[in-house]
C-alpha cells in the first residue's frame, strides 16, 4: 500500500496530467517544479507590475496611473518579486537538487514539503486580490513602514495575513531542508564534502528560520496598532515609528542575503564544470558564506542611517557593513581564480554565470558606497538605491536562477535546449538589464528620490533609457519561456554527465533524473 | 515494510496539506474580512479554524498510524526532531521580536521621549515636563489609555512561576516513568503537568480580569500595557497550544501507544512544553520583575 | 583637495559619458558638491569610494577577462589543477580589510561633524505634513507653510512644465549665508524626509521625536530638493526649496514677516 522509497514497488509517478498528482504530490523532484512554475508565473506578474511603473515613469507628468495606484505598483512589485519569484525559485532549486547532490531519496519531510509550496497560491492570490479592495492594494513601500502603512484600507488586514502565510511556508521549507541536509546525506558525504549549492542553502535555511519569525513578529505589531490600541509605534503611547523599522531590517537585511546565497551556490557548481577546474578555496568559500551570513544579523540598521540614529549606533552599522565587502569578495576573488589557467567553454550556463560575476559585484560596489553613512545621507532613498538594488537583485539573483535552470534543465527534463537561443537570451538580458537599470545610477545621484510617479525635467532621458531597458528585458525573458517549454518538448537527448566534466551526484544518475532519486545511497569517493 | 528498517519512509500523496491550505486560507480571510468590520467574517474564520483542526487530526492521525505500523526508521526519527527543534527555534525567534520591542521601549523610546540622551530637543520642544517612569507611567506622553496600576511580580505572576516550573518537574518525571516503563507513573505525571498547565492558565484569566477590572490596566495602556499583554498573552496562547498536545500525548500514552525507547511524539510535546517554560521564565523577569 | 576635486569631476563625468553615450551629457549624472563644507567633503567621499570601485572592478574584472580570453579550451589550453593557497587567500581578504579601513577613516571624520548641533546661529522647526512643509524660526518668530506651487495642469500635461517644474513651492525657507542654521525636524502624521541635496542634509521627519540636523551655506542662491520618504499619494509633490541670503537681507525678510508673539513661546531655548 504505502509507498516506501527505496527499491520498492510502486515507484511511478501518476502521469502529468493528472491534477491529483500536482495537489497531493510529495516527490521532491514535482515539488521543485512546482515551485519554479509559480515563481515564473509570478515572475510575469511583477514584472507586468515593474511595466506599470517604468510606463509611467516613461516622461515627466502623469499620465497613466493614480499615483496611489503607483505607489500600490511600487509595493507589490517588490512584494511579488521577492516572496513570489526569487524565493519560491530557490527553494524549487533546492527541491530539485538537494536530495540529488547529497544522495538522498528525497527530502526529509515530504508531506510538509507538499504544504509548503501549495501555502503559495493561496497566500498570493489573498495578496493580490487587495488591489481590487476599497482603497486600493498596500502603497506604503515594501518595506510596510509604520504610520504610512496604518493609512492602508481594507487591504491591511489581507497583506499582513497573506505574508504570515508565506512565511509559514517558508519556514517550513527551510526546515526540510536543514532536515534534508543534516539527516539525508549519504553515508561518506561529509559536511565538508557537500557541493556548495548545499552550502549556500543551508546556511540560507538558517537566515530563514532565524529571521521569517521576526517579520511576523513586526507585521502582527502593525496589526495589533491598527486594530487592537497597542502603541508599538506611537510615541504619544511611548512607543516608536522607528522601533518598526529596526524589526523590519533585522528581518529585511538578512532577507536580502537570503536572496544572494544560494545564486553564489549556483555560480559556484557552474564555473568549475565550464572552467574544467575544481572550485578555487572550497573552504574559504564555505567559511566565508558562514561570515556573510553572520554579518548580515548585525548591519540592520545602515538601511536607516536617516532616521537620526544616535552617532555610535551609525558608525557601529556603517563599520559592520563595510566588512561584508571582505567575505564577499573572498568569493569573487575564488570564483575568478578557478577559472584562471582553466579550459574555458562558454555555454548558457557559463555565460550567465559570468554576467552575474561581473554584475553582481558592480552592485555590491554601490553597496559599498551605500554603507558609508555620511554619504549614505545623500544616495538614500534615491534611485541610487534602486539601481544598487536592483543590480544584485535581477542580474545578481535572477541571472543565477536563469543560469542554475539552464544548467540543470538536461537533467531535470532529458533534452538540451537550444545553445543557438540560449546565447541570445543571454545577450539580449545582458545589454537591456544594464540599460534599464545603469541609468537609475545617474538620476538618483542628481537627487531623483525613489517611490515617485513624477520627476523634474532633468531626469527626463535618463528615465527614458530606462523605461526602454525594461520593456527590451522583459519581452527577452519570453524567448527564454519558449526555450525552455522546446527543451522539455523535444530537443536533443543528453546523456546522464550532460556537461563534460560536471562534478557532483546528479550527474551520475540518468537524465531525465527517475521519479526517486537514490534508492540505495551511492557510494561516495 | 519489512524493508523499514533500511529504507527511508517516503508517504504517498496526501490530501493533508492543500486541505491545510485551504483551512487556513479561509481562516486567515475570514479574520481579515472580521477586523475590516463585515458581520460574517468572524463566522467564516471559525469555519476556518473548524477546517484546520480536521486538518490536524488527519494528518496527525496519519502519521500516527505510520509510525504504529513501524514505517518510520531511525532516520526519519531524526528527521522529525530536526524538523521540530527548528521549528521551535523559529518560535524562539518570533517571542524575540517581541522581547526586542519591550527592550527598545524600555531602553530607548521612552528615555528619548523623556529627553535623555539624544531625545533632549524631543522633549523640550513636543512634551515639555514629560518624564516616564516603568513601570509605573509608561504609558507615554499622551497617558494612553489613562492611569493604571503596574503589575506586580509577586503575586499570581509568582505562583504562575511556580505552577509552570513545577510542570517541567512533572513532565521529566512522566518521561523517565515512560522510559522506565512504568505506565502508571507516565500517566500521573503526564496529567499533572497538563492539569498545571490549566491551572497556569486559569490564573493568567484571573491576573488579566484583575488588571482590566482594577488596575486600569488594558492592552491600550501606552507601551507598557502593550507589551504586557502581548507578551504574555502570546505565551498563554503557547501554553494553550502545548497544553493541548501534552492532552492528545496524554490520551496516546493511555492507549499505548509510546515505547520506552521510540516516543518521539511524547519528547517532541515535552521540547514545546519546556521551551513555554523557559519563555516564561524571560517574561518573568523582564516583564514583571525588573 | 579642491584640485583633487576638480580632478574627480572631470574624470567622472568623462567616465561616466563615455559609458552612457554623450547623447546624454546634458543632463546632470552625479551628485552635486553643493554649498556647504560637508557637502563638499560628502562629495569628495562620494568621488574617492567611486574610484575606489572602479579601480577594483578594472583590477577584478580585468583579471577575469584576461583569463576568459588566455584560458579558453578553444585555444588549447590543458586545464591546471591548482585548488587553494593559504597565502594567496589571506592575501585578498587583508587588502580589501585594509582598503575599507582607510575608506572609513574619513567617513568618521564627517559623519562626526554632521552630528555636532551646538554651536548654532539660529534655529528652524521644521514639520512634515501631507503633503506640505511647516517652517517655524524659533528665535526669530517667523512661521508658515510651505507647499509646491507647480499648476496642476502641467502635471497633467496640459500646459507646457517651467524650468522648475515640482521644484518649486509658495514660501521658500529663507536662511542667512555664513551662518550656522539647525534644523529640528519632525513630523504631524507619517514619516516624510527633509532633503536639500546642495546642503547634503537630508533627515527623517518622525512623529513625535525631533530630529536634528544643521548646515552652513557658503553661497547664496537657491537650493531645492524633495520628500524622500514615502509619505503616501503625493509623496513625490512636496518639495523643499531654500534661499540662501546674505545675513543683512535675511534681517530684512524676518523683519517683515515675524510675528513676534511666537517667538516668545521658546525664549528658552535660544540661550
Ligand atoms: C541580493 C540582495 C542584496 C545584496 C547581496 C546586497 C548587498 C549589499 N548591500 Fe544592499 N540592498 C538590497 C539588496 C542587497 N544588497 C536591497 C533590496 C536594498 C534596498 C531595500 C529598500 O530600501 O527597499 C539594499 C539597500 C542597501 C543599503 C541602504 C541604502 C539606503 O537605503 O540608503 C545599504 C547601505 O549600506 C546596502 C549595502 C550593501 C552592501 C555593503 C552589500 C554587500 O554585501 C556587497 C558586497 C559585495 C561587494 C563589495 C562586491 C564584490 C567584492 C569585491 C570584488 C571585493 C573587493 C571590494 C572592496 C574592498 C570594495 N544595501
Ligand atoms: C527580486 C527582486 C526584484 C526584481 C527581479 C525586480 C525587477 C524589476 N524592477 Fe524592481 N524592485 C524591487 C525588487 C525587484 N525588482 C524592490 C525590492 C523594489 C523596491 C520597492 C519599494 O520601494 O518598496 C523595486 C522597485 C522598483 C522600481 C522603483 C519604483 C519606485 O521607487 O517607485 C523600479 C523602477 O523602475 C523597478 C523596476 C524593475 C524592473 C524594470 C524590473 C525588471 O527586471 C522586470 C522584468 C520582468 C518583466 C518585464 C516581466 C516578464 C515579461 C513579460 C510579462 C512579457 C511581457 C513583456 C512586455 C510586453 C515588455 N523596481
Ligand atoms: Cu513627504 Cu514624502
Ligand atoms: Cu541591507
Amino acid at each position: 500500500m504505502s509507498t516506501v522509497a527505496a527499491g520498492d514497488h510502486h515507484d511511478h509517478p501518476e502521469s502529468p496530467y493528472s491534477i491529483k498528482r500536482w495537489l497531493f504530490t510529495t516527490n521532491h523532484k514535482d515539488i521543485g517544479t512546482l515551485y519554479l512554475w509559480f515563481s515564473f508565473i509570478m515572475f510575469l506578474i511583477g514584472g507586468v507590475m515593474a511595466l506599470v511603473i517604468r510606463t509611467e515613469l516613461f516622461q515627466p507628468g502623469l499620465q497613466f496611473v493614480d499615483p496611489q495606484f503607483f505607489n500600490s505598483m511600487t509595493t507589490m512589485h517588490a512584494i511579488m518579486m521577492i516572496f513570489g519569484v526569487v524565493m519560491p525559485a530557490f527553494t524549487g532549486l533546492a527541491n530539485w537538487l538537494i536530495p540529488m547532490m547529497i544522495g538522498a531519496p528525497d527530502m526529509a519531510l515530504p508531506r510538509m514539503n507538499n504544504w509548503s509550496f501549495w501555502i503559495l497560491p493561496f497566500a498570493f492570490a489573498m495578496m493580490l486580490s487587495t488591489l481590487f479592495m476599497d482603497g486600493g492594494g498596500p502603497a506604503g513601500g515594501w518595506t510596510l513602514y509604520p504610520p504610512l502603512t496604518l493609512q492602508t484600507g481594507d487591504a491591511l488586514p489581507f497583506v499582513i495575513l497573506s505574508m504570515h502565510f508565506m512565511g509559514l511556508s517558508s519556514i517550513m521549507g527551510a526546515i526540510n531542508v536543514v532536515a534534508t541536509v543534516l539527516n539525508m546525506r549519504a553515508p561518506g558525504m561529509t559536511l565538508m564534502k557537500m557541493p556548495l549549492f548545499v552550502w549556500t542553502w543551508l546556511i540560507t535555511a538558517y537566515l530563514l528560520i532565524a529571521v521569517m519569525p521576526v517579520l511576523a513578529g513586526g507585521i502582527t505589531m502593525l496589526l495589533t496598532d491598527k486594530y487592537f490600541g497597542t502603541s508599538f509605534f506611537n510615541a504619544a503611547g511611548g512607543g516608536d515609528p522607528v522601533m518598526f523599522q529596526h524589526i523590519f531590517w533585522f528581518f529585511g537585511h538578512p532577507e536580502v542575503y537570503i536572496l544572494i546565497l544560494p545564486s553564489f551556490g549556483v555560480v559556484s557548481s557552474i564555473i568549475p564544470t565550464f572552467a574544467r577546474k575544481p572550485l578555487f578555496g572550497y573552504a574559504s568559500m564555505v567559511y566565508a558564506t558562514g561570515a556573510i551570513a553572520f554579518l548580515s544579523f548585525i548591519v540592520w540598521a545602515h538601511h536607516m542611517f536617516t532616521v537620526g540614529m544616535p552617532l555610535a549606533g551609525e558608525l557601529f552599522f556603517m563599520f559592520a557593513t563595510m566588512l561584508i565587502a571582505v567575505p564577499t569578495g573572498v568569493k569573487v576573488f575564488n570564483w575568478i581564480a578557478t577559472m584562471w589557467r582553466g579550459s574555458m567553454t562558454f555555454e548558457t550556463p557559463m555565460l550567465f554565470a559570468l554576467g552575474f560575476i561581473v554584475m553582481f559585484s558592480i552592485g555590491g560596489f554601490s553597496g559599498l558606497m551605500l554603507a558609508l553613512a555620511p554619504v549614505d545621507f545623500q544616495y538614500h532613498d534615491t534611485y541610487f538605491v534602486v539601481a544598487h538594488f536592483h543590480y544584485v537583485l535581477v542580474p545578481g539573483s535572477i541571472f543565477a536562477i536563469i543560469a542554475a535552470v539552464y544548467y540543470w534543465l538536461p537533467k531535470w527534463c532529458g533534452n538540451m535546449y537550444s545553445e543557438g537561443l540560449g546565447k541570445t537570451h543571454f545577450w539580449l538580458s545582458t545589454i537591456f538589464v544594464n540599460l534599464t537599470f545603469f541609468p537609475m545610477h545617474f538620476v538618483g545621484l542628481a537627487g531623483m528620490p525613489r517611490r515617485i510617479p513624477d520627476y523634474a525635467l532633468q531626469f527626463s532621458d535618463y528615465n527614458m533609457m530606462a523605461t526602454i531597458g525594461a520593456f527590451g528585458f522583459g519581452l527577452s525573458q519570453l524567448l527564454f519561456l519558449v526555450l525552455v517549454i522546446k527543451a522539455i518538448r523535444s530537443g536533443n537527448k543528453a546523456t546522464s554527465q550532460v556537461w563534460e566534466d560536471a562534478e557532483g551526484l546528479e550527474w551520475t544518475l540518468p537524465s531525465p533524473a527517475p521519479y526517486h532519486s537514490f534508492s540505495t545511497p551511492p557510494a561516495i569517493k | 515494510m519489512a524493508q523499514a528498517e533500511n529504507s527511508y519512509y517516503v508517504p504517498h500523496g496526501s490530501h493533508w496539506p492543500i486541505f491545510g491550505s485551504v483551512a487556513v486560507c479561509t481562516l486567515l480571510v475570514g479574520m481579515a474580512n472580521y477586523l475590516n468590520g463585515t458581520s460574517w467574517g468572524g463566522n467564516m474564520a471559525l469555519v476556518g479554524f473548524g477546517l484546520l483542526v480536521i486538518m490536524l487530526f488527519g494528518w496527525f492521525g496519519t502519521v500516527v498510524k505510520e509510525s504504529r505500523a513501524g514505517l518510520y526508521n531511525t532516520q526519519v526519527d531524526v528527521s522529525f526532531r530536526w524538523g521540530m527543534f527548528w521549528f521551535i527555534f523559529s518560535e524562539v525567534m518570533f517571542f524575540a521580536a517581541f522581547f526586542g520591542a519591550l527592550f527598545y521601549a524600555r531602553n530607548y523610546s521612552l528615555p528619548w521621549l523623556s529627553g535623555e540622551g539624544s531625545g533632549a530637543m524631543t522633549n523640550m520642544f513636543l512634551y515639555e515636563g514629560f518624564e516616564a517612569s516603568w513601570p509605573s507611567a509608561a504609558n507615554g506622553p499622551g497617558n494612553v489609555g489613562g492611569e493604571y496600576k503596574p503589575m506586580g511580580a509577586w503575586g499570581l505572576p509568582a505562583i504562575n512561576t511556580a505552577l509552570l516550573l513545577s510542570s517541567g518537574v512533572t513532565l521529566t518525571w512522566a518521561h523517565h516513568a515512560l522510559k522506565a516503563g512504568h505506565r502508571a507513573q507516565l500517566i500521573i505525571g503526564l496529567f499533572l503537568t497538563v492539569a498545571l498547565g490549566a491551572i497556569f492558565m486559569a490564573c493568567q484569566v484571573l491576573e488579566y480580569k484583575e488588571a482590566y477590572e482594577h488596575y486600569g490596566l488594558t492592552l491600550g495602556s501606552g507601551i507598557y500595557g502593550t507589551t504586557f499583554f502581548m507578551l504574555t498573552g502570546f505565551h498563554g496562547f503557547h501554553v494553550t497550544i502545548g497544553a493541548i498536545i501534552l492532552a492528545v500525548i496524554l490520551f496516546r500514552c493511555m492507549s499505548g501507544h509510546f515505547s520506552s525507547d521510540n516516543h518521539f511524539g511524547f519528547e517532541a510535546a515535552a521540547w514545546y512544553w519546556h521551551f513555554v517554560d523557559v519563555v516564561w521564565l524571560g517574561l518573568f523577569v523582564f516583564v514583571y520583575l525588573v | 583637495m579642491f584640485a583633487i576635486k576638480r580632478l574627480n569631476a572631470w574624470l567622472g563625468l568623462a567616465f561616466i559619458s563615455v559609458v552612457s553615450g554623450s547623447a546624454f551629457a546634458g543632463q546632470p549624472m552625479n551628485m552635486t558638491p553643493g554649498v556647504t563644507d560637508i557637502s563638499a567633503e560628502v562629495y569628495d567621499m562620494h568621488m574617492i569610494a567611486f574610484w575606489l570601485c572602479v579601480v577594483i572592478a578594472v583590477v577584478v574584472f580585468g583579471a577575469m577577462f584576461y583569463s576568459i580570453f588566455a584560458h579558453r579550451k578553444s585555444r588549447g589550453v590543458t586545464p591546471a589543477t591548482f585548488h587553494e593557497s593559504t597565502t594567496i587567500e589571506a592575501i585578498w581578504t587583508i587588502i580589501p580589510f585594509v582598503v575599507l579601513i582607510a575608506l572609513s577613516i574619513p567617513a568618521t571624520k564627517t559623519l562626526i561633524d554632521m552630528y555636532d548641533t551646538s554651536d548654532y546661529d539660529l534655529t528652524v522647526k521644521i514639520t512634515g505634513y501631507q503633503w506640505l512643509w511647516h517652517y517655524e524660526y524659533v528665535e526669530d518668530g517667523v512661521d508658515f507653510h510651505s507647499k509646491l506651487q507647480t499648476s496642476i495642469s502641467q502635471i497633467n500635461n496640459d500646459e507646457e512644465k517651467g524650468e522648475n517644474y515640482l521644484l518649486e513651492v509658495d514660501n521658500e525657507l529663507v536662511i542667512p549665508v555664513g551662518k550656522k542654521v539647525r534644523f529640528l525636524i519632525t513630523s504631524n502624521d507619517v514619516i516624510h524626509a527633509w532633503w536639500v541635496p546642495d546642503l547634503a542634509v537630508k533627515k527623517d521627519a518622525v512623529p513625535g521625536f525631533i530630529n536634528e540636523a544643521w548646515a552652513r551655506v557658503n553661497e547664496p542662491g537657491i537650493y531645492r530638493g524633495q520628500c524622500a520618504e514615502l509619505c503616501g499619494r503625493h509623496h513625490g509633490f512636496m518639495p523643499v526649496v531654500v534661499r540662501a541670503v546674505p545675513e543683512a537681507e535675511y534681517r530684512q525678510w524676518v523683519a517683515a514677516n515675524a510675528k513676534p508673539e511666537s517667538a516668545t513661546e521658546y525664549a528658552v531655548v535660544s540661550q
